[in-house]
């Protein structure tokens, strides 16, 4: 009873000031707040956005366990190929977690910090309350980037990502670009030799070059750019025990968390099916067009385009930005027949960016910041169509 | 032939305090009251001044806009009060009732011999015109329009809603005088929806298209029927009578006397006995909730849960209202209320919500809004639960910015505010769409006529 009365004299005693949507912020991150409906309906469903987002986030956080063991995993397998004879015996030990505790975890304080800093300055100087987007994005930041980011590039590209690509369009729901996705474009660009290359994939492979402990960090993507082997199994790439951004190696874990989105009605079920079936049929046609020798061992694309394309939905982070990503419900399209197209072109882009890139050979973030900005386009045709139905019921009776 | 009504989309919320079938007669009030802002738009100019006599069906005021629509006092009694805000409008106009009622005598009228002017003049003049609403805009009927048809809805789907078959049962003369009376008024025709099992006196009537419903509410709102049988398309109008009125305005044409008398529910936890009750329009909350009612931090609406009216217990039945719902009021704080598994409330969603897993379950829902407003964020959930051939979230967007040629395109004629009671009670943003709406259609309604 304690803390209640005393925060609600606080919350009381800060109205109308300057510091109350920050206040309240971490008011209701505490208590479920006390306000009654006036006008309308007077009951209301459970759901609020906090409770949506915190699902997206237990969804996300096997992926992030995961990365932080495959942080460590990949760094000493990486040194010590043995290793992965065994992967089972030598991934889920106290020596992989630590250097996922040393590596990965100051990206997720950095990116929820810095994010939520930016966040509560707006708020203030906005006066309208905190809100939930962020929890999600800042959650989602540290799973997309590289292990090795240096935290202060990661702070300023958050800021930049939360400035830019949302509060000036004036907040969550306004924003067009996925913020994540914003966050990691401006790493991509801004940064690029910490964002791509055979090297930034494995923690320590960076500072390791031209030494004579010298390691790899190619990911499975890069060796079939320049169509080297790639020794990883079909298992090994399901599960996820390959190098990669932190939290987008898993394609099993990812699939667990689309399945407790779907199962929860928070992610559209639509758009997962249909990003990962847009992606299936670009890397058939691919393939299609290696079996017709079309395309020949001589070609650079030769390798990507001759991946099987089920593996193209295995490798890369297509998994994680079908589920996670592409189902942004703001920057997504908002309509159902919508979301089908939505996220067929967006898988669909995805690895034929991911092919015909010359520099980096993933194309999953491009494919769903294009579609980001054609959502509304697409909405715009699905909504015309219910328009002219309207229409035409009013022709039949006037003709 | 009728065409039965059959809905998937929706949400039957199942809350615990339904009315018990018995009736009780409730007392005269001391003080009855009316209030205009009950008939939306309507601007009123008061007839009878403070210190008038009046019978019951004598007019208290008028339509600015058209003379002839009346508005009568439901008891008869000496106006006592008239309540002004700002500008001089007219907010509560109140009466108290004398200890033995006298009716205004308008005579008695058999109906199939009169024509659709003299129909409607009998209605005027008694007062009763008020019962018929018009979309598009939900407002009371403009006479001087044609309606393509006029709808009667005998489904009540809402939250513990009165059951109609009950309150109306033993009414089928009044009903049926009344429907031969309205008919007159359309070259269309008269549709009555009644639940699909159901024995309302209403599907016994002639001279009506009957329409059997199924499904969640809002099967049993109008707009939804009216989507079903004949839509409404740009330029087009049609009327809609509440049964419980027909009964009054049935009443008239066989005794020539207004009589306001209505059954109505008292529903929701709060009562300790949810029953029906008989009683005036415009009576005193207290007089009806008597004993009956636990007033301890309660919420007490007038109408029903989605689309009522808060009211105190010093307040009055609204107008056209047959139920009074009362539950607890929730303004206490919930600790980690936003991320903890919710078992007493209602969800549409399974976010560590498991209202999914007890679907017969009855919810005693307090009035927390759970959660704070925000934007539009979540996409395809109102979907679910609107059944109307409209998108939903674009048409609450169109008619938040205005743009009065998005909402007609996109269905601003067909829809009325309940019809998005049900959006609004599991919009994850927390936002007003019924106020929303209403605000959209008041604009339209200016500019488009």
């Amino acid at each position: 009873m304690g803390l209640k009365q005393n925060l609600h004299n606080l919350k009381e005693k800060y109205k109308g000031t300057k510091m109350a949507p920050a206040f309240n912020a971490i008011h209701t991150f505490l208590y479920l707040p006390n306000d009654v409906t006036h006008g309308g309906t007077h009951i209301k469903a459970a759901d609020d956005l906090k409770r949506t987002m915190n699902i997206v986030i237990m969804a996300l956080i096997p992926c992030l366990i995961f990365g932080m063991f495959n942080a460590g995993f990949q760094h000493y397998a990486a040194i010590d190929n043995s290793l992965r004879t065994d992967v089972l015996a030598n991934f889920f030990t106290f020596d992989n977690l630590w250097i996922g505790i040393i590596k990965v975890l100051p990206l997720v304080i950095v990116s929820y910090a810095v994010g939520l800093v930016v966040e509560f300055i707006f708020a203030v100087i906005k006066g309208h309350e905190v809100e939930e987007g962020y929890l999600v994005t800042g959650m989602l930041v540290p799973l997309i980037v590289p292990v090795d980011t240096p935290l202060w590039m990661l702070a300023v590209a958050v800021i930049f990502g939360v400035v830019i690509g949302k509060e000036v369009f004036g907040g969550t729901g306004m924003n067009i670009l996925n913020p994540a996705l914003t966050i990691r474009a401006f790493l991509f660009f801004a940064y690029p030799t910490w964002m791509s290359g055979d090297k930034v994939w494995v923690h320590d492979a960076v500072n390791r070059v031209g030494t004579a402990d010298a390691i790899s960090g190619e990911t499975i993507l890069g060796s079939y750019a320049q169509s080297q082997e790639v020794v990883y199994s079909t298992w090994d790439k399901f599960f996820g025990f390959i190098p990669g951004s932190v939290g987008e190696t898993s394609t099993f874990l990812i699939l667990l968390g689309a399945a407790f989105l779907i199962f929860t009605k928070i992610g559209s079920w639509r758009i997962i099916v249909s990003t990962f079936l847009g992606a299936a049929v670009m890397g058939f046609i691919f393939n299609l067009i290696v079996g017709a020798e079309i395309i020949t061992e001589s070609s650079k694309f030769y390798g990507l385009m001759n991946a099987p394309w089920w593996e193209q939905l295995l490798i890369g982070g297509l998994a994680f930005g079908a589920v996670f990503m592409a189902t942004d419900p703001v920057t997504a399209a908002q309509t159902n027949k919508g979301k089908w197209i939505y996220g067929f072109l967006a898988g669909f882009i995805a690895i034929m960016i991911r092919v015909f890139n010359p520099a980096y050979p993933e194309g999953v973030m491009l494919a769903i910041l294009l579609m980001n900005v054609f959502a509304p386009t697409i909405d715009h045709y699905v909504v015309q169509g219910n328009v002219k139905k309207r229409l035409k019921r009013t022709k039949v009776k006037t003709a | 032939m009728s065409k039965d009504i059959r809905i998937k989309k929706g949400l039957d919320i199942k809350l615990v305090g339904s009315a018990e079938k018995t009736t009780t007669a409730i007392t005269l009030s001391s003080v009855y009251a009316i209030k205009p802002e009950d008939f939306h738009g309507i601007i009123p100019k008061l007839i009878a001044k403070e210190g008038t006599e009046v019978k019951a069906g004598e007019a208290l005021f008028h339509s600015k806009s058209d003379e002839r629509i009346l508005f009568p006092s439901p008891v008869s009694g000496k106006v006592v009060e008239v309540i002004r805000g700002a500008r001089r409008k007219v907010l509560t106009v109140k009466i108290a009732a004398d200890s033995t009622q006298e009716f205004k005598d308008f005579g008695t009228k058999d109906a199939t011999k009169m024509s659709a002017e003299e129909v409607k003049d009998y209605l005027f003049a008694s007062g009763c015109w008020p019962f018929v609403k018009q979309r598009p805009y939900d407002v009371v009927a403009n006479p001087n329009q044609a309606p393509k048809a006029i709808f009667i809805s005998a489904y009540a789907s809402a939250p513990l809603a009165a059951d109609l078959d009950f309150t109306l049962a033993g009414k089928e003369a009044e009903l049926q005088a009344a429907i031969t009376a309205v008919s007159k008024l359309t070259e269309g025709k008269v549709h009555v929806s009644v639940g699909a099992n159901s024995n309302s006196p209403l599907s016994k009537v002639s001279g009506v298209e009957l329409h059997k419903v199924s499904g969640p509410h809002p099967s049993g709102n109008v707009s939804t029927q009216i989507a079903q049988i004949d839509p409404i398309n740009k330029g087009e109008v049609v009327w809609v009578i509440r049964p419980q009125d027909l009964v009054i305005i049935g009443e008239l044409f066989l005794t020539g006397k207004f009589n306001a008398t209505r059954t109505i529910a008292l529903t929701g936890s709060k009562f300790s006995k949810p029953q029906y009750v008989t009683a005036i329009a415009g009576a005193t909350i207290a007089d009806i909730t008597a004993s009956n009612l636990d007033s301890d931090n309660a919420r007490v609406i007038s109408g029903n849960v989605l689309s009522g009216k808060e009211v105190k217990v010093d307040d009055f039945l609204g107008y056209y209202d047959n139920q009074v719902t009362a539950i607890p009021e929730g303004d206490d704080y919930e600790f980690f209320g936003w991320n903890k598994p919710v078992f007493n409330k209602i969800s549409t969603s399974r976010a560590l919500t498991f209202s999914w897993l007890t679907p017969k379950k009855k919810y005693d829902l307090n009035t927390n809004t759970n959660g704070e407003h925000r934007a539009f964020v979540v996409t395809g959930s109102y979907e679910q639960v609107f059944p109307l051939d409209i998108y939903p979230m674009q048409l609450l967007k169109a008619f938040m910015y205005k743009d009065l040629d998005e909402m007609e395109a996109l269905g601003g004629y067909e829809v009325a505010p309940e019809d998005f009671a049900l959006t609004e009670f599991i919009c994850v943003s927390k936002q007003p769409h019924q106020k929303i709406i209403r605000e959209g259609l008041d604009l339209m309604r200016e500019e488009l006529g």
